[in-house]
């Protein structure tokens, strides 16, 4: 008899099944795309495109500790050690070709999307020319509005529609529309799933430590257009559903004392030293930007309503959009503090941290602090530091605990 | 004085002191001024308004308020601009365009709102995608959206034929420039690589049209001296911008003279020529889409490195020289593809990395040397 997995064990099958398949398919003479995070997949599912993820793998490298390969190899190429350290992994694994984290096989074609940032375009311009391999690229102009204005959507639907021809001669077939359909309803569906999921961690205590969300998230990357991915997705949520219903916490040995967000991306290569010392203190954290990144919505069929949504993600807001955004998961979750990672790889979200925090702090009252570091490359993160600005956030945090101030 | 003398030392006095000659072209001209960021705004709908449209590429200045917004792991020319926006001294400006080529100019368009209210900004998106019909549409809305901004500023409507004198103009001047960039090929010495750049940077602060008729002067004047002799350093130079000032007196010290480039700030704003057909807004967005090998356009092929080769082929010159403003990642990922075409043609290379506040230059000059030395 089979015995039920668990969400976990299964991320760990789902994942191991998707390089696989991904080599396999290569093997087999099927093409296989590189795709960047946010983008609309719909269109490469619907024509059975294998696609693996260059921000998924470079995370994975970096959280084994192996990105250092790597980026000496691109900046060997004459990359410089100021850009995005993803970009930097994933141009040295081009060369090298293998990973002790595991392997991904090489593109034949690019898919890029500009919502998560322009540093994207650029990097996998460079991929394309390198690999000698088509690119199709999705520019979603900046939203320096707060809503994505009307003219946005029309360029980003003609750029759906060009990216479908283009995708047929590349794939030489058809485009099912009937099948582009279910597809977009199952991915609808999984980033129902995955929000319903992590919006569980606004319990008290929250059933969720936001530090696993970080492993889901590679699912929600992966994923989305496939039937497995919604299945994660809700069992997962039943997993958390049950276990807050029963009011149990995000760990065993430890009670949760404060409720945190943290601001950017995983400090990968040091994930378990940002982790034990923020558990150290019972600090949890209960969610970030990234749930509501994923939460790709529209209705089925609605070209339109599909530009809307990939277009709308935190990245490509306006800094009112961040305040408000943030603002409301202080309130929705409870937070007593925020860690804002100043994560030298990304300074699409650097260079609005700032502000962003004064206002938030101005909003909610409540305590945050910035600490350096990056997203893969080892060398910026200081564990003195962190240690540090977190020891003075759980002051504050305290502080206000104590006064009764500023508490949800 | 000679009249070229006469002429060089007026636009090199203008590109040094932008304060006064903005406030001079203001007074001249009794219009007021509107500060367009790097790397392209629409300059023609500014101008066709009664604007005069000034460039702001940064400049030397200490950094202490800008800190509350930007890293210092940000491009020099985004903080300075930021900073002298904090200080006060964009006030004369009536509002700035700011583009989102980069990641960079993203964050300092939506930070300016907070941090200089007292100048309103304009932000333009230019699409990526500009070879498909719908990201030509795109740039003809977003033209059309700053156009209806600029109108209600000046309380009046921008007429077609406003639009199109202001293309013709801004033509005209295209033309002059790289009609000028041609002509001093052959006056190395007079117009040295400090002055090339002053040159054509004094046209950021000036009347396009006053500019215009002084560079066609200056073009003149020259052609009546004999081709200067040159047993320097011929070189094609590429980057954001061709500063800090010092390092071009390196060059000029070490013989080398720039003889074509492809720096933002300065070729690459008028090599391209419009297509005939067409609105004056059609005119502006064709540009856009014909111009080939920029850093801030998306483009398939990535055809800077080869036309970099064949820049260097056409003017005869050495070597390509790679000015890399510190923290620009889109030139950055630039770089590594450059280099290798460059390389693989068997063109030396030198790479300078700079950037807008930086007040040590003995490494720099050091390397120039060395270089200039290699060659000779």
């Amino acid at each position: 008899m089979e015995t039920k997995l668990t969400s976990k064990q299964m991320l760990n099958e789902l994942l191991d099944r998707h390089y696989k398949t991904a080599l396999e398919a290569k093997a087999e003479g099927k093409p296989v795309a590189w795709a960047t995070s946010i983008c609309p997949q719909e269109l490469l599912e619907t024509l059975d495109i294998d696609v693996v993820y260059p921000e998924n793998h470079a995370a994975a490298i970096g959280a084994r500790k192996c990105a250092p390969e790597f980026i000496e190899q691109a900046e060997g190429k004459g990359y410089s050690s100021d850009i995005c350290s993803y970009a930097r992994v994933n141009m040295g694994y081009t060369d090298i070709r293998h990973s002790e984290a595991g392997d991904i096989p090489m593109p034949d074609l690019i898919f890029c999307c500009t919502n998560i940032c322009n540093t994207v375009l650029k990097w996998y311009e460079n991929l394309a020319k390198n690999l000698r391999i088509p690119l199709i690229m999705f520019d979603m102009p900046f939203n320096h509005t707060y809503e994505v204005p009307d003219h946005s959507i029309a360029y980003m639907r003609g750029q759906i529609e060009h990216a479908i021809v283009e995708l047929e001669k590349f794939a030489k077939k058809k485009f099912d529309y009937d099948k582009f359909g279910e597809i977009m309803e199952i991915s609808n569906q999984t980033c129902e799933w995955w929000k319903k999921a992590t919006d569980l961690a606004k319990a008290k205590p929250s059933p969720l430590n936001g530090f696993d969300m970080f492993n889901y998230m590679a699912m929600i990357v992966c994923m989305r257009g496939k039937k497995e991915g919604r299945e994660i997705f809700k069992l997962w949520y039943e997993e958390l559903k049950e276990k807050a219903e029963n009011g149990i916490g995000p760990w065993k040995d430890q009670e949760e004392k404060y409720r945190i967000m943290w601001d950017g991306i995983a400090c990968w290569p040091h994930l378990s030293v940002t982790y034990k010392l923020l558990k150290k203190y019972g600090v949890n954290m209960v969610t970030s930007t990234y749930p509501e990144s994923w939460n790709v919505r529209y209705e089925k069929n609605d070209i339109n309503g599909m530009a809307r949504a990939y277009s709308s993600n935190y990245a490509n807001r306006n800094l009112d959009y961040d305040e408000q955004n943030v603002t409301k998961l202080v309130d929705d979750f409870s937070l007593d503090g925020i860690v804002f990672h100043n994560n030298r790889s990304c300074k699409l979200m650097d260079f609005r941290t700032f502000e962003v925090q004064r206002r938030v702090e101005r909003s909610t009252g409540i305590p945050s602090v910035i600490f350096d570091g990056d997203q893969t490359d080892p060398r910026i993160f200081s564990e003195a530091q962190y240690e540090t600005r977190i020891q003075a956030l759980i002051e504050m945090m305290e502080n206000n605990k104590l006064a009764g101030r500023n508490q949800r | 004085m000679t009249e070229v003398k006469k002429l060089i030392d007026r636009l090199e006095e203008a590109a040094l002191n932008p304060a006064k000659t903005i406030s001079e072209s203001m007074k001249q001209t009794r219009k007021k001024a509107i500060g367009c960021f790097p790397i392209y705004t629409p300059e023609e709908i500014v101008y066709a308004a009664g604007y005069l449209p000034v460039g702001m590429w940064g400049g030397k200045t200490d950094i202490s308020l800008a800190d509350r917004y930007l890293q210092r792991f940000c491009c020099s020319i985004m903080r300075t601009n930021l900073e002298l926006g904090m200080k006060g001294t964009y006030n004369l400006l009536r509002a700035v365009i700011i583009p989102t080529f980069c990641d960079t100019l993203k964050c300092v368009c939506e930070n300016w709102k907070v941090a200089v209210p007292q100048v309103p900004v304009i932000p333009i998106v230019y699409p990526q995608n500009r070879l498909l019909d719908a990201g030509f549409r795109y740039m003809i809305d977003e033209f059309e959206r700053v156009r209806k901004i600029l109108e209600e500023l000046k309380g009046s409507a921008i007429t077609e034929e406003d639009l199109k004198q202001a293309f013709a103009l801004y033509e005209k001047y295209r033309k002059t420039m790289r009609n000028f960039v041609e002509v001093v090929k052959d006056y190395p010495v007079t117009v040295n690589a400090r002055t090339r750049h002053l040159i054509i940077k004094a046209g950021y602060f000036m009347d396009k049209k006053i500019y215009t008729e002084i560079i066609r002067s200056l073009i003149d004047a020259l052609k009546k001296m004999p081709p200067e002799k040159f047993d320097g350093v011929k070189i094609v130079a590429t980057g954001l911008i061709g500063e800090p000032i010092e390092l071009l007196d390196i060059f000029a010290e070490n013989n080398v003279a720039v003889v074509a480039d492809d720096f933002a700030q300065e070729s690459r704003q008028f090599r391209t020529p419009a297509r005939r057909k067409g609105s004056p807004l059609e005119k502006m967005a064709y540009r856009v889409v014909d111009q080939r090998g920029c850093t801030f356009l998306y483009e398939e092929q990535k055809t800077k490195g080869s036309m970099l080769v064949d820049m260097v082929k056409k003017n005869n010159a050495q070597a390509v020289a790679v000015v890399m403003m510190k923290f620009c990642d889109p030139e950055e990922f630039d770089y590594p593809i450059i280099k290798e075409e460059i390389e693989a043609a068997g063109i030396p290379l030198l790479y300078l990395e700079i950037d807008l506040q930086m007040d040590s230059f003995e490494q720099i000059r050091t390397r120039v040397q060395s270089f200039a030395e290699m060659l000779c």
